[in-house]
């Protein structure tokens, strides 16, 4: 092919749109603890952390010499396949470390980095929740999450199988294994399905095992919701409850 | 071109081994030129269901090394026409089914046959997925028992994911099945998982119910495929459902609790 001379058009385009980003908060100043802490996360939910960006929020641990150990720290989540983008918290100490470890610094809850806050121009318009859509049946020892949006399965999820959201989960099928809607901490997130005989749901984190279950609810079409810090499993009302 | 079946499960000793012989022989018997072979190397047993364990001379690993030729290792059945076997190698090294020898192997034999059946190792390691890789059609063995459901789950999980059709995005491998060791006494009091509720969570089409059986240990014993047993329920049973693999229909038997006379109700449990 032959080299044609450049044309005029941009190689790239700085926008200012930001997703939602986790935020990890370092509870403890020890690295141990924390490389502890985050392998038996990853252990959990290998494939909802894998390669997932995060902000290290280090409030808690800010009077702490932990920052000698950043560097070391951003190391130690890389190996175990996680993206940290950048710190949240800290003094000047804080962002040297950041700047060490190569990691941005994100002003205290703005998530928007410091450093590149002039380029930002206005919030984008919020983009539409992307959604998965899972045809097959979710297998024992299968996990399928979806990242940033919904999850629809249009047919079962096998006892062993654990299907996972940032937003509702709709099952059109039997629950037999294990549903986590909000898995990011968005408490207004359901869990419906047609047929309930789930082994845990779970929102926003709070969590019901099947032996907490009711009867009543079993092989109902049902919705798993938070209200006030409570789980609920209630039938579907436009089923009637079935 | 062949038809490839994969014989499969995840969990062991559930009667892979036996159906992979009784579908070989059943579609044999109706002309089809079939080949059944053994993949679970170190513990073969195929050739010892067949009944032809003294006539192996080379076998799948000789073959995969250029030992020997596919035909010099087929060995051909005595009973049945068109009916062949390739056993598997005693060797202790599960590496020796190397990804190249088998493809190889398993194309050469699907231009010489109808159907290839290829039974499996229990697991979901290597030797289970090389046996799924080339599969057009799966049947997976399932007991009625819940760890063995599970087990069957994960494998139809795997090749939804790992066979060569799901990799090359062809149409996806048809799955069937096959409910053995089956006893409707122990399904009505309770201590086995009913054809109801494995249907369930498995949710494929129903390839048949081969009812628990002394015959398929004599069989096996004997050396006979236990669908040769033509008097036998579970050789019925597994006649019934060779002709619904072919796509016949035919009603399942075998299912019901047998109604007991007098005598049996007078002292049955
Ligand atoms: N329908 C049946 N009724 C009674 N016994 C059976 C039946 N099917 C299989 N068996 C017995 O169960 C045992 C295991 O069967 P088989 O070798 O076919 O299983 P397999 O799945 O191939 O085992 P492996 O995982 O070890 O390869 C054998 O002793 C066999 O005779
Ligand atoms: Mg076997």
């Amino acid at each position: 092919m032959t080299r044609q001379s450049e044309t005029t058009e941009a190689a790239l385009e700085i926008k200012g749109r930001m997703m939602t980003l986790t935020v990890m908060r370092l509870l403890s100043p020890s690295v141990d603890a924390l490389g502890r802490a985050v392998e038996s996360r990853m252990q959990e939910a290998p494939e909802f952390f894998r390669q997932l960006p995060v902000i290290l929020d280090v409030e808690a641990v800010a009077e702490s010499d932990l920052h000698l150990d950043l560097p070391g720290f951003v190391g130690l989540l890389r190996a175990q396949e996680l993206l940290p983008v950048g710190i949240r918290g800290g003094d000047e100490r804080w962002q040297a470390a950041a700047e060490q470890a190569g990691i941005g610094v994100f002003a205290g809850g703005s998530e928007v980095p410091a450093s590149r806050r002039s380029e930002a121009p206005a919030p984008a318009a919020p983009e539409g929740t992307p959604s998965t859509v899972i045809t097959q049946q979710v297998r024992s020892g299968q996990q399928v999450y979806a990242r940033g949006g919904d999850l629809i399965i249009l047919s079962s999820v096998s006892p062993g199988a654990e299907v996972l959201a940032d937003g509702h989960i709709h099952i059109y099928g039997g629950l037999h294994g294990r549903a986590l809607a909000g898995v990011r901490g968005d408490d207004t997130a359901r869990v419906f399905c047609m047929d309930f005989h789930a082994e845990l749901v779970t929102v926003a984190g709070t969590y019901r095992v099947s032996e907490q279950f009711d009867e009543a609810s079993l092989g109902q079409a049902v919705q798993v919701f938070l209200d006030g810090g409570d789980l609920r499993i209630e039938p579907l009302p436009g089923l009637g409850g079935k | 071109m062949a038809k490839t079946v994969v014989v499969t499960s995840g969990k062991g000793g559930v009667g892979k081994t036996t159906t992979s012989a009784a579908l070989a022989t059943g579609l044999a018997r109706q002309g089809h030129r079939t080949a059944v072979v053994d993949f679970d190397v170190g513990l073969r047993n195929l050739d010892l269901v067949m009944g032809c364990e003294r006539r192996v001379v080379y076998d799948f690993v000789n073959v995969i090394n250029g030992d020997a030729t596919l035909n010099q290792a087929l060995i051909r059945d005595k009973r049945v026409e068109g009916l062949y076997v390739l056993a598997a190698s005693q060797t202790r090294d599960k590496d020796a089914l190397t990804q190249d020898g088998v493809e190889r192997v398993m194309t050469e034999l699907s231009e010489q046959f109808d159907y290839v059946i290829c039974d499996s190792p229990a697991g979901i390691e290597r030797g289970a997925l090389m046996a799924m890789y080339h599969a057009d059609d799966a049947i997976v063995v399932t007991n009625p028992e819940v760890s063995s459901v599970r087990d069957s789950d994960r494998v139809l999980g795997i090749l939804a994911s790992k066979s060569r059709r799901a990799e090359q995005g062809d149409e996806p491998v048809r799955e069937h099945l096959l409910l053995t060791r089956y006893s409707p006494e122990r399904v009505n009091k309770g201590e086995m998982l009913s054809l109801e509720d494995v249907g369930e969570i498995l949710a494929i089409d129903l390839l048949g119910v081969i009812p628990e059986s002394q015959a398929v240990l004599n069989a096996s014993n004997a050396g006979v495929p236990v669908i040769l047993e033509s008097e036998s329920d579970a050789g019925q049973a597994y006649d019934d459902a060779v002709a619904r693999f072919l796509g016949e229909q035919r009603p399942l038997r075998f299912t019901d609790v047998p109604r007991k006379g007098f005598f049996g109700r007078l002292f049955g449990s």
